[in-house]
C-alpha cells in the first residue's frame, strides 16, 4: 500500500523505536501531523544504563534522554505521555487513549515494547522487590542501594549480572539465583556462562545455579528474605527481578492484527494490517541473515526497525539491514555480541578468557553466525562484515591470534 | 561550555553550545547534527560516531584509550586525526573545536 500521502501518524509507545522513527520520518521529510503516546512518564530514554553507568550514579538523568524537551516542540511533534492506548479501530483508523482521547491516523506504528516478566510466587508484590526496566524503576532502587545491604536478583541474564556487578561495585551483599544450570543459559554458550561465573564471584557475587525461588517473605510490608525451594532462608534488604521480558502485543493482538510471541511484520515492519507497522521490541520480524523470523530485545533492532518502518512509510528505499548486535558492560568487562548463535554447531575460542580478553566464535555447517566478544573490539567488528557476509572461515585461522582480524576479514571477503 | 561546529561531508557548517562533561558526540545528538549515529548512545560499542578532529585541536581532545583505537581500526576511511566522538569530552579548552563528519557511519 502506498502510503506516501500519510499526514497522520501516530506511534503508540514511546522507547528506543519510536525516537528513532520520529527521527527518521521528519529527516526523510516527512511534513505531517506526527504524535507519539507513551506510556511513562518521561521523554523517550536509553535503557541501556539503567543497569549500568546510570544505576551506578555514573550519569545525570538528563544524559539518558534521545532529546531534549525542545526538538520535539521544534520538530512539531506531539508527545501524549503517561496515556495508555487501550484499542485500535482499524476500519475507523484511529487509536483510542484511556480516559477518552482518540487519535486518527493514516499510518500507524506499534512501538509498545515489553514488560518484566513478573515473579509468579507469594511475595512478589512486596516493598523493595523491583523490575528493572524504567527510569521510574531505578528511582526507586537506587536509595536503596547502600553498601551492606543484601540484594537478591533473581534470574541471571544480562540484565541480572549487570545488576550484579553494579551492586557488588557499590559493597552490596549480592546473591543471584538462577534456575537453569548455569548463568546467561538461554542467551549463550557454556563458555561464557563459566566467564561471568567466575567473574562475579572473583568480586564476591554469590551466584546459586540450579537454584528455584519458593518465594519471597516480607516484615512489615517489605521484603525481609528470599525463600528457596529446599527452604534456605536468604535475608534480602532489596530483590531485584529480570527473569526476561514479554512482548506488549495485546494492542495489536486484540485488533485481530496477526501475532506470534511479537507482533508479526514483514521486512518493512509492516504488519498483517497494511496500515500498521511494529517496531522494537514487541515485533516479530524477518532475521533476513539467519533465514527466519524472531523477536530481538536490542538497542540496535529498535533503531534498524525505526529507520525501516520510517522509509516503508514515505516510500523511501529500505535502509540496509545490519547484522544484529547487542553489548554487556559488567565490572571492566566490554561484551560485544555480532550475530545470533542460536542452533551452532562449532565453537572456537580465539586468546584465553584467563586474560580477560577473547573472543568465542560460532559456526553453523563451516559458517560464522556469531561471536561474543569480550573486551575485544576487532573481533566483534570484522565477525559483523563476515557474519552479514555468510562467510565460511577455518576454526585454526579464527583461533590463530598471530593472525589479525582484520586479514581475516580481509581474507574471507576476497 | 564550549562551541562546536560539525562540518558535515557536503561542508554544510552547524555550530552548537556544548556543556561540560557532556561528549561531542552526546552534544551533536542533542542537536540532530546529521551525519553522527550514535547508535549505543556512547558506550563505545558500535563505532557510528567517527568524526575527524581539526588538527589545532588534536591535542586537546586528548588520547585515545585502546578500546577507541581497536573500534576506529575498522571504521570506514580512517585518516590519522580520527576519533570516535562520544570518547571526547567536553571542556572549556575544547571552545571553537571544529570537527567532520565521514561520508557515512557503516
Amino acid at each position: 500500500m502506498d502510503l506516501s500521502g500519510a499526514d497522520k501518524i501516530v506511534i503508540a509507545g514511546a522507547g528506543q523505536a519510536a525516537a528513532q522513527a520520529v527521527q527518521s520520518l521528519r529527516q526523510g521529510g516527512y511534513k505531517g501531523a506526527l504524535t507519539i503516546v507513551g506510556e511513562e512518564t518521561a521523554l523517550p530514554y536509553q535503557r541501556p544504563p539503567l543497569s549500568k553507568a546510570y544505576m551506578k550514579g555514573e550519569m545525570d538523568e538528563e544524559r539518558l534522554y534521545f532529546k531534549p524537551a525542545a526538538w520535539y516542540q521544534d520538530n512539531n511533534i506531539d508527545v501524549i505521555l503517561g496515556a495508555h492506548a487501550t484499542r485500535i479501530d482499524r476500519a475507523a483508523r484511529q487509536l483510542h487513549i484511556e480516559h477518552g482521547g482518540v487519535l486518527d491516523y493514516d499510518a500507524l506504528i506499534l512501538a509498545t515494547g515489553s514488560r518484566p516478566r513478573k515473579l509468579p510466587c507469594q511475595g512478589a508484590d512486596l516493598a523493595g522487590v523491583h523490575d528493572l526496566r524504567t527510569l521510574s524503576d531505578v528511582e526507586r532502587i537506587r536509595p536503596q542501594m547502600v553498601s551492606g545491604r543484601r540484594m537478591v536478583i533473581i534470574g541471571a541474564g544480562y540484565i541480572g549480572l549487570e545488576a550484579a556487578a553494579v551492586a557488588c561495585t557499590m559493597g552490596l551483599d549480592v546473591t543471584v539465583l538462577e534456575m537453569a544450570p548455569r548463568v546467561l543459559a538461554r542467551v549463550t554458550s557454556p563458555v561464557m556462562s563459566d566467564f561471568y561465573a567466575h567473574e562475579h564471584t572473583a568480586k564476591g557475587v554469590k551466584i546459586l545455579t540450579n537454584t528455584a525461588l519458593s518465594h519471597l517473605d516480607g516484615a512489615d510490608g517489605a521484603v525481609s528474605a528470599a525463600v528457596l525451594a529446599d527452604g534456605t532462608r536468604l535475608p534480602a534488604d532489596i530483590v531485584l527481578v529480570g527473569i526476561g521480558i514479554l512482548p506488549n502485543e495485546e494492542l495489536a493482538k486484540d485488533a485481530g492484527i496477526a501475532c506470534a510471541n511479537g507482533i508479526l511484520t514483514d521486512r518493512d515492519g509492516r504488519t498483517s494490517d497494511p496500515r500498521v507497522f511494529a517496531a522494537g521490541d514487541c515485533a516479530s520480524r524477518p532475521l533476513v541473515h539467519y533465514g527466519r523470523t524472531g523477536r530481538l530485545e536490542s538497542v540496535h533492532n529498535a533503531i534498524e526497525q525505526g529507520k525501516l518502518v520510517a522509509a516503508a512509510i514515505l516510500g523511501l528505499p529500505r535502509p540496509a539491514e545490519d547484522c544484529p548486535w547487542f553489548w554487556s558492560d559488567q565490572y571492566d568487562l566490554k561484551l560485544q555480541i555480532a550475530g545470533l548463535s542460536t542452533d551452532y554447531d562449532t565453537i572456537v575460542l580465539r586468546g584465553d578468557p584467563k586474560a580477560r580478553k577473547f573472543a568465542a566464535f560460532y559456526l553453523r555447517q563451516g559458517t560464522l553466525i556469531a561471536v561474543d566478544a569480550v573486551n575485544s573490539a576487532p573481533e566483534f567488528l570484522a565477525s559483523k562484515k563476515l557474519i552479514m557476509a555468510g562467510a565460511k572461515i577455518a576454526p585454526e585461522i579464527l583461533s590463530d591470534t598471530t593472525i589479525p582480524m582484520k586479514d581475516i576479514a580481509a581474507t574471507a571477503a576476497a | 561550555m564550549a562551541k562546536i561546529t560539525y562540518i558535515s561531508h557536503d561542508g554544510t557548517e552547524r555550530t552548537v553550545e556544548a556543556k561540560n562533561g557532556e561528549s561531542v558526540m552526546e552534544a551533536a545528538i542533542k542537536n540532530s547534527i546529521p551525519g553522527i549515529d550514535a547508535d549505543c548512545g556512547g558506550a563505545c560499542a558500535c563505532a557510528t560516531c567517527h568524526v575527524y578532529v581539526d588538527e589545532a585541536f588534536l591535542e586537546k581532545t586528548g588520547v585515545q584509550e585502546e578500546m577507541e583505537k581497536s573500534m576506529l581500526d575498522f571504521a570506514e576511511n580512517v585518516k590519522p586525526n580520527s576519533r570516535l566522538s562520544c570518547q571526547i569530552k567536553v571542556t572549556d579548552s575544547l571552545d571553537g573545536l571544529r570537527v567532520s563528519t565521514p561520508e557515512s557511519q557503516h
